[in-house]
Formats: structure tokens, sequence, C-alpha cells
């Protein structure tokens, strides 16, 4: 493989750009391999990837029904964070955080991790309370976090409204300043590119629309082009999980539901952070183009439309306004949306399943995107060893019968009312 | 936007109503055991189909009635409303 860097980019400046070798080739499916993953999202690459680097399988396919980076590893707001209270989640997503430092080195591929911090604002005392706790909670785990008093805000993000006459007056925020951003399909490129030069095949336009089980056990799966043998299968194709299990005859604590986000025209740089609403489901960093990223809320009921509705980018945007009062001012550049698989206590799934050689990673709800490292590290080592590594033990798929949920956000069993 | 057809007051404009997701699932017969198996599919399992939905839908700003609604998950267009207690074959 051919390594970026400085001279690389100068030497291909004589041939004027034009003998750069592809990121990765677009293959054909083979009749064969050891391992299958379905969904060439930034989950299913970085799992291919992890397999090949950490656990020499490189005789895997990626089969992905459009092309990389089509799905929402291309349609998020690419907020990365570990902010999380419970052990299972912190845990977890602080090891991700650990990987998306060293990302761009590992990848030779610059995703522009921007460790920007991400503040949550609190409009009460009982907020505050709570995000004490979460901050201690956090500290305990080895996660920074730092409660901000209402001037310490001010001084970071001046802009909001801090005037008196609001509804939700700033309280103050808890900050964990080594969250931040990083350029998604670029996550989706390099993943790509990596697990393509150990061997891996990327196979786009290609659809599974069946399974091949016997005696409980996965023989292969059937596809748009053709049957491919395989001696295990794991799923990553997020949104589409519930379709994809429906072919198993297997029922998930799961569904699919559609998350909008936004952006405004570019402006000047304005804000360093990204901030979150505490009275709502509002959020906002700004791009390296300058353009305000804003989301919010789900549409609030089953959608597998991939685009969204009015009303519900209306609400958000209210209290996107409330917080920032200049954004009535902005226009709108871009609308769109994702389909997203949203469990039922809002935590993921990474585990086995109860057919011998299938594997399931699903539950990703709004926050997927900063778990794609972790992820793909753990979902590779529990199909290669065939059983889970101790950060995703608790993402059990039975913890739903069992009554071991993690409800990181007290939401109970519709994460899609909030 | 969504225009729903509430079967008491009419069309009216999403807005007015909220969801209260899958219709077709049944909660196990009150005064009864319960197994987990049961409790696991009434509270926790759901098909979330691509493509017809049977829904439930409260027209809380209006009438305050539940009412069903059975839509395409993947095209949005609504087929039918029916008053909560109809039987409908899905
Ligand atoms: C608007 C929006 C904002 C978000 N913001 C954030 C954020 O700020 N921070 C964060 O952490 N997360 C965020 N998320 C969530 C995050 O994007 C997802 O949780 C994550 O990307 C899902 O994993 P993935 O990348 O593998 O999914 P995808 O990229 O969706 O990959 C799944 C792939 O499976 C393929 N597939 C489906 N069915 C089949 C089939 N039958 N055969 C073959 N292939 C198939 C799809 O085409 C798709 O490419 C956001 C999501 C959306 C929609
Ligand atoms: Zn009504």
């Amino acid at each position: 493989m051919q390594k970026y860097s400085v001279l690389s980019l100068i030497k291909n400046a004589f041939s004027s750009h034009k003998d750069w070798e592809v990121a990765w080739k677009d293959q054909d499916p083979k009749k064969e391999y050891d391992v299958v993953i379905i969904g060439g999202g930034g989950h299913g690459l970085a799992t291919a990837y992890y397999l090949a680097k950490e656990h020499k399988i490189t005789n895997i396919a990626v089969i992905e029904k459009g092309w990389i980076g089509g799905g929402n590893i291309g349609r998020n707001t690419t907020i990365i964070r570990s902010n999380y209270m419970h052990d299972e989640n912190a845990l977890f997503y602080e090891k991700g955080m650990e990987l998306w430092r060293s990302m761009s080195q590992d990848l030779n591929f610059n995703i522009m991790f921007s460790p920007r911090g991400i503040i949550n604002l609190a409009h009460s005392d009982a907020q505050m309370n709570a995000y004490a706790r979460r901050g201690n909670s956090m500290k305990l785990n080895g996660i920074d976090a730092v409660l901000l008093n209402r001037e310490e805000v001010k001084n970071k993000v001046p802009i909001l409204d801090f005037s008196d006459n609001v509804r939700f007056p700033i309280f103050g925020g808890l900050m964990q300043p080594s969250a931040g951003t990083a350029r998604h399909d670029a996550v989706a490129w390099g993943y790509a590119r990596q697990a393509d030069s150990m061997g891996v095949d990327i196979v786009q336009h290609c659809e599974v629309t069946g399974f091949d089980i016997s005696n409980g056990k996965i023989k292969g799966i059937k596809t748009s082009r053709g049957d491919i043998k395989a001696k295990k299968v794991g799923l990553c194709v997020a949104g589409s999980t519930s379709i994809l299990a429906d072919m198993l005859n297997m029922t998930l604590p799961i569904e699919t539901h559609l998350l909008q986000a936004c952006v405004s025209e570019p402006i000047k740089p304005l804000l360093d952070h990204v901030v979150t609403f505490g009275a709502g489901h509002f959020y906002c960093s700004q791009s390296d183009k300058g353009e305000m990223v804003m989301g919010g809320d789900l549409d609030g009921y089953n959608s597998y439309a991939q685009r969204g509705n009015l009303p519900t980018l209306q609400h958000v945007l209210t209290e996107g306004i409330a917080m920032f009062p200049f954004l009535s001012k902005l226009k709108m550049l871009r609308t769109w949306g994702g389909i997203m698989d949203m469990s039922m206590d809002g935590s993921p799934i990474i585990d086995k399943t109860h057919i011998q050689g299938l594997y399931l990673n699903c539950g990703w709800c709004y926050g997927g995107f900063k778990a794609t490292p972790a992820s793909g590290f753990t979902f590779a080592h529990t199909i290669a060893q065939d059983k889970v590594h101790e950060l995703n033990a608790g993402f059990r798929l039975d913890r739903f019968s069992t009554g071991h949920l993690i409800d990181e956000k007290g939401l109970g069993t519709k994460t899609w009312i909030s | 936007m969504l225009y729903i057809k509430c079967p008491y007051c009419g069309y009216r404009s999403q807005n007015e109503f909220a969801y209260g997701g899958d219709a077709t699932v049944k909660r196990p017969e009150l005064n009864k055991e319960v197994t987990d198996k049961e409790w696991d599919n009434f509270v926790y399992l759901r098909k979330s189909p691509r493509g017809k939905h049977l829904e439930l839908w409260h027209h809380v700003s209006g009438c305050r009635q539940w009412i069903k609604v059975l839509r395409d998950t993947n095209t949005h267009e609504i087929f039918n409303t029916y008053k909560s207690e109809d039987k409908v074959e899905t």
C-alpha cells in the first residue's frame, strides 16, 4: 500500500496527482470466506480492520448493499465523547477515546480528530447536582470531567443567551475537555483502505437477502450477487438490523427510527466547543468549513425513510434558537436524515446469538459514531474468539429478559420517547 | 408533515398527535402467571417492520382518544385509521 505523507504528496504533484493508487479495490464477491461482515458502515469496516490486524484473519468480505460511507457513518454529526455514568458504557467509550487519539497515525489517514471538548448545559440546581454526580462517576472511571459554573460557561461560550428573562437560564454545565469531533467519511475511508491492504474484500452494491443455516449453525449468506459461504457472519447493519433479524426469525429489542441533522451556511469561527441544551434535545458544533452543525430529537415514529419531516426540525431548531438567538439569522444549507437502531435501554448490543457462528452488533441509537473504533475492536474479538471481550461483556442480547439493563438516561424501554 | 385521519375528528395535522408505538403488542393476561419470556416479548421485543405497521397514536391536542393507524414505515403512506377497539387484520 502506498503510504500517505508530505513526501508522497509532493512526489505525486509532479505527475499532477494522476498516479495515486486506488484507496481500496471494488471487489467482486468470492464463493467462500472465513468471515463475512454484513454492512460497510463504520462498525463493519472497523471490525474487518481489527479482525485482520489483531486476529490475523484476512479471508474476510465486507458486504455492503450501497457504497462505503453511504449509511449513518456518513450522515452523523461526528460527536465523540465518553461522558457516561454506567461502567459498561464509560469503560467501553473511554477505550474508544484512546483509539480515536491515535487513529490518524494508525490508519495513515487524516481523520481530523478535533478534541475541542463538549459542554452539556445545566438549567437548574437539580441538574447541576445530577451533573456533579455523573462527573464524579466519570472521574472514578478515569475519564476527564469538569463541572463549570455559569461564569465559566460564559467565558467559554459567550454567544449563548445569558440574559435574565430566558425560559431556561444557564446555571452551569458539565464539560469533558477531551471529547470532540472527527471527519466521519474519513473514518470509513481510512478503515476501508487499511482493511483492503491486509486482504479484506470490500464488496459494494451487494445486498444480503437471506441466510443459510443448518443444524443451528451458520453456513453462508444469500445476496443479490449470489450465494456466499462463510464460517462466521457478523451483522453490522445499524438501522437495517430488524430487517435482517426478520430473515433470521429473530425479534430484537430494537426499533428503527429516523434522526435528522442540519447545517447552516458557513460563518466565521464562533463556537469552539460542542454544546448541548440541557432542557431538551439540541446540540451544536461548528465545522471546519464554518457551518453550524445541529441536531436533536428523533422524528418520533418508526421510520425507514432516510429522510425527515419538518415538525421535528422546527422543534429542534426552536430549542437551538433559545440557546443561541443568532441562529435565527442564519440560512439553512442542508438537512438530512439517517435510520437509527434504537435499543430499548439506549445502550448497544455486541454479542453472540443462538445461531452458532452468527454475531450481532446493533442498538447504537444516537451515538454509534463515537463507538466506531471500540465497537470494531470488541466485535472482532467476539467473532475471532467466539466469546465476548470484557469491554462488551455488558452489551448482552439477553440483558432485557434477565433485567441487566444499562439504562443510561433513565428513559426506560422507550428510548424514542424523549 | 403527516395528515392523520382521526376516526372522531377527521384529518388533522401530525402536530396534534403523540406516537404510541406498535399496536399489535399484547400485554400478558391479567391474574395469570407471566413467564419471563412473555414479559420480554411484551416489554422489549419489537418486529419493527419496513413496510406496513399498525401503530397507536394519541390525539393528545384534539379529542384525546387513542387510535390505531396502519402506516408504511418506508413511504409514510397511511392506508387506514381505526378506533382503538376496532379489530384490525394485519
Ligand atoms: C443525523 C445523525 C446524527 C448522528 N450523530 C452522531 C454523533 O454526533 N455522534 C455519534 O457518536 N453518533 C451519531 N450518530 C449515530 C451514528 O452515525 C451511528 O450509530 C453509526 O454510524 C452506526 O454504525 P455504522 O457506521 O456501522 O452504520 P451505517 O454507516 O449505517 O452502516 C450500516 C451499513 O449496512 C448496510 N446494509 C444494510 N442492510 C444491508 C443488507 N441487507 N446487505 C448489505 N448491507 C446492508 C447499509 O447500507 C449501511 O451502509 C448519528 C446518526 C445520524 C443519522
Ligand atoms: Zn380526535
